[in-house]
This record gives C-alpha cells, sequence and structure tokens, in this order.
C-alpha cells in the first residue's frame, strides 16, 4: 500500500512545482513529473503477483499474465506526453525570443 | 517487489524535489531525467517491457530537447524578491496539498492490495484476446483491436501538436 | 563535431534504424510494436541531425517530406479503421483478414499492417518536430 502513498506524494511535488514556481521551465518540468507519476500510478494498479510479461507462449499457456489494460493505456500517454512536452518547449522558447526571460510575472509586466 | 519499487519511487521523489528547487536549469533538467530513467526500472520490475523500450527513447529525445532550449537562452533562474502573490500561491498550493490528501485517503481504501488486482476487464482480455485477435502479445491486441478508438485519437493529437508546433515556429512564410 | 564521433554515427545510425524497423514488424509476437519502433526510428534520423551538425541535408526539404509522410500513415490508418465497415460485419476497426496460428510472423490479421502505418506515423511526426526546433534555431541566429 506504500507504493500508492509515494506515487500520490510525487504527484503532489509536481502538483506544488506548477503552482509555486515562476519560471516556464521550473513549469514544464513539473508538468513532466506529474505525468511520470501518473503512469507509475497506471502501471501499478495492473500489476499481479508472481505475474509475467502479457506476452502469449502457446507451448506453455497456462500462466498469471499481468493486467494488458492499464499498459496499453499508458504507451500511447508516453508519446503523446511527449508530443506535449515539446510543444510547450516551443512555445517557451518563442516566448524568450520576444521577451528576453523566462520569468512569467515579468512577462506580466512587459505587455501592451 | 514492493520493497524495491518503494525505493525507487522515493528516489524518484529526491529527484523531482532537486529538480523544482535547483538554481540551475541545465541540473534541473538533468534532475527531471533521474525521475524518468527511475520510471523505466519500475516499469521493468512491473513486468510492462513494452513501456520500458517506449519510455527510454521518449525521456532521451525530452531531455535533448529541453537542454537545447536551456543552452540556447539563458541558465540561471533569476532571484526576484518575493512578492504578496508568490506567498498567495504558497498559502494556495499547500491548502490544495492538504485537501487532495484527504480525498486520496479516502480513495485508498477501495484500492486493491498491491500486487493483487482484481480488474473485471482483464480476466476477459486474458482468457479471450489470444483468439480473437490471433497476437501473441496481449498489448498489442489491446491497443489496436479492442481498444482502437484510442489509438486513433491518439494518432490524431499527435497530428494536432506537429501541425501547432509547425504554426508556432514558423517564422517566413513558405513559397 | 570530430571526425571520430561522424565515423561512429554513420556506423550506427543504420543499425538502429533496423533495428526500429525490426521491433514494428515483430510487434504483435515480441514487446514493442507500432509506438516503440516508430521512436527507435526518429532517434536515428535525431543522431545523424546532432552529429552532423544542421547543413548535412537540406532540412527544410527534409521537414515537407516528412511532414507528408506523417499525413499519409494517418490517413491509410483511418483507411484501413473505416475498411471493417465495408467488409463482413460492419464494424468500425473490424480485424477481417484471417488470423493465422498465433506466434508466426504472419498472423494476427490487421494488426501488424496498424504497426507498419503507426510506427511511419509516430517516427515522422517525432523527426517533424525535432526538425522545426532545428530550423528555428537556425533561422533565428542569421
Amino acid at each position: 500500500m506504500i507504493v500508492y502513498w509515494l506515487c500520490f506524494i510525487l504527484f503532489l511535488v509536481g502538483l506544488y512545482g506548477v503552482i509555486t514556481k515562476r519560471n516556464l521551465i521550473k513549469i514544464a518540468i513539473s508538468l513532466s513529473i506529474m505525468e511520470f507519476s501518473t503512469f507509475l500510478f497506471f502501471t501499478l494498479i495492473g500489476f499481479r503477483e508472481g505475474g509475467v510479461a502479457p506476452i502469449v507462449d502457446p507451448a506453455d499457456p497456462v500462466k498469471t499474465y499481468v493486467d494488458p489494460l492499464p499498459q496499453a493505456m499508458v504507451l500511447t500517454a508516453i508519446v503523446i506526453g511527449l508530443a506535449t512536452t515539446a510543444m510547450l518547449m516551443s512555445v517557451i522558447i518563442r516566448l524568450y525570443r520576444k521577451y528576453g526571460t523566462f520569468d512569467i510575472r515579468e512577462i506580466k509586466n512587459l505587455k501592451g | 517487489m514492493e520493497v524495491a519499487i518503494s525505493i525507487i519511487t522515493g528516489l524518484m521523489i529526491i529527484g523531482a524535489l532537486y529538480a523544482i528547487h535547483a538554481k540551475d536549469l541545465l541540473s534541473a533538467v538533468i534532475a527531471c531525467g533521474i525521475v524518468g530513467y527511475g520510471l523505466v526500472i519500475c516499469f521493468l520490475l512491473l513486468k510492462a517491457p513494452d513501456l520500458a523500450i517506449v519510455q527510454i527513447v521518449v525521456e532521451t529525445i525530452t531531455l535533448i530537447i529541453m537542454v537545447a532550449v536551456v543552452l540556447d537562452s539563458s541558465r540561471e533562474e533569476r532571484y526576484l524578491k518575493p512578492d504578496p502573490q508568490g506567498y498567495m500561491s504558497i498559502v494556495t498550493a499547500v491548502l490544495l496539498i492538504v485537501v487532495l490528501f484527504y480525498f486520496f485517503r479516502l480513495a485508498a481504501a477501495s484500492l486493491d492490495v498491491f500486487g493483487n488486482s482484481t480488474l473485471r476487464m482483464a480476466d476477459a482480455y486474458l482468457e479471450r484476446a489470444t483468439d480473437r485477435t490471433g497476437s501473441a502479445n496481449l498489448v498489442t491486441g489491446v491497443v489496436f483491436d479492442f481498444r482502437g478508438y484510442d489509438t486513433l485519437g491518439e494518432a490524431t493529437v499527435l497530428v494536432t501538436a506537429v501541425l501547432g508546433i509547425l504554426t508556432i515556429l514558423r517564422i517566413k512564410g513558405k513559397k | 563535431m570530430t571526425v571520430i564521433v561522424k565515423k561512429t554515427t554513420q556506423l550506427i545510425a543504420g543499425m538502429v534504424f533496423l533495428y526500429g524497423i525490426y521491433v514494428i514488424i515483430h510487434g504483435h509476437l515480441t514487446p514493442g510494436g507500432g509506438f516503440a519502433g516508430g521512436v527507435v526510428m526518429a532517434g536515428s534520423f535525431i543522431l545523424l541531425i546532432l552529429a552532423f551538425g544542421s547543413d548535412f541535408m537540406h532540412l527544410t526539404k527534409e521537414e515537407s517530406g516528412s511532414t507528408l509522410y506523417e499525413n499519409l500513415a494517418i490517413l491509410v490508418v483511418v483507411f484501413l479503421s473505416v475498411s471493417g465497415l465495408l467488409y463482413g460485419a460492419r464494424i468500425f476497426f473490424l480485424n477481417w483478414l484471417p488470423k493465422g496460428t498465433a506466434g508466426e510472423l504472419v498472423s494476427a490479421g490487421m494488426l501488424p499492417l496498424y504497426n507498419i502505418f503507426v510506427g511511419i506515423e509516430v517516427a515522422s511526426s517525432i523527426l517533424t518536430i525535432f526538425l522545426a526546433l532545428v530550423i528555428f534555431k537556425e533561422e533565428t541566429l542569421e
């Protein structure tokens, strides 16, 4: 049970970073950390004690397998995570070229 | 098994804390890499080799992009004096964390014990997937047959993200 | 980069590309599949671009080519999924090809086709993202 709690604490660390940090790179890193904790939680749910990876061997079919459904969901989510992180970084580099800073307070003051 | 995963998750938490509090942005990005590669080891221990292959390559590409962006601009996190808004956001974060902690404690009562998953769909997939899809790798069978809509939506999101990046980064018009 | 890095990259990049193709084609038998193999294939191109610098290839032409492949691949995936509506039980995402015996290379009906085209789609989209960032950096340096 303690694994679920540690995974949740990892999520809270990312949430704290998103809310309190004022640097755009730090916000992107915190969002990645929240993503990672969600992936870990999904995989933890599907684990079965003594199970093997969900690949069927036709010669030896009677085994305990881990649950393939959460793994399939996480598989698509990881690639989406890469695309969204790259999009976030492109927005950040564009903002840096325009304002010359990563700090969102200065960007807020410079508008107009 | 639970002990090993707990230790690695603890290391990931330490890496995440350092990534959030580091002054130098380059070391923050590399500490984010600790979390990603720790996740790869967790996937291997949890018997998910498909996810481990994808995550190790994706983490490397993400690190390359982030390091390129940081090296191309300023490395220092600029220190400004804490203002009332900063204190306000810290108070908001702590309140939100307390509320989420309470609700997770309620929800944790209904979770299964670790290593004893009792999801209903799992048995149906495990028994019939090989007969119905003919695929030895059950994850591929679920991704492209039972959950085909998810995969189609994911591919659409990927195309949309690429179009967005091309729109954001284009300076000169295409001739 | 130095000559050593360039030569080593030339030797390795082809093998990484072949490994990506292997992971995609054996996706229904071994761990891997369209997503994993596509990301590995994109990684081989990124290795080449990082080692040889940005004047190695005509990057803009490359970018329009990879965008074209990406859009064609997603179109083929949509056509494959719609083809279930035209055939047999008329269900979206129907696996209507013969299944074969599990464990052989040619088996599992439509799943290898989906694997191949999703792999092309993932590889070309990640390559497009990386090329867009590199071209942006080159253009702003001028």
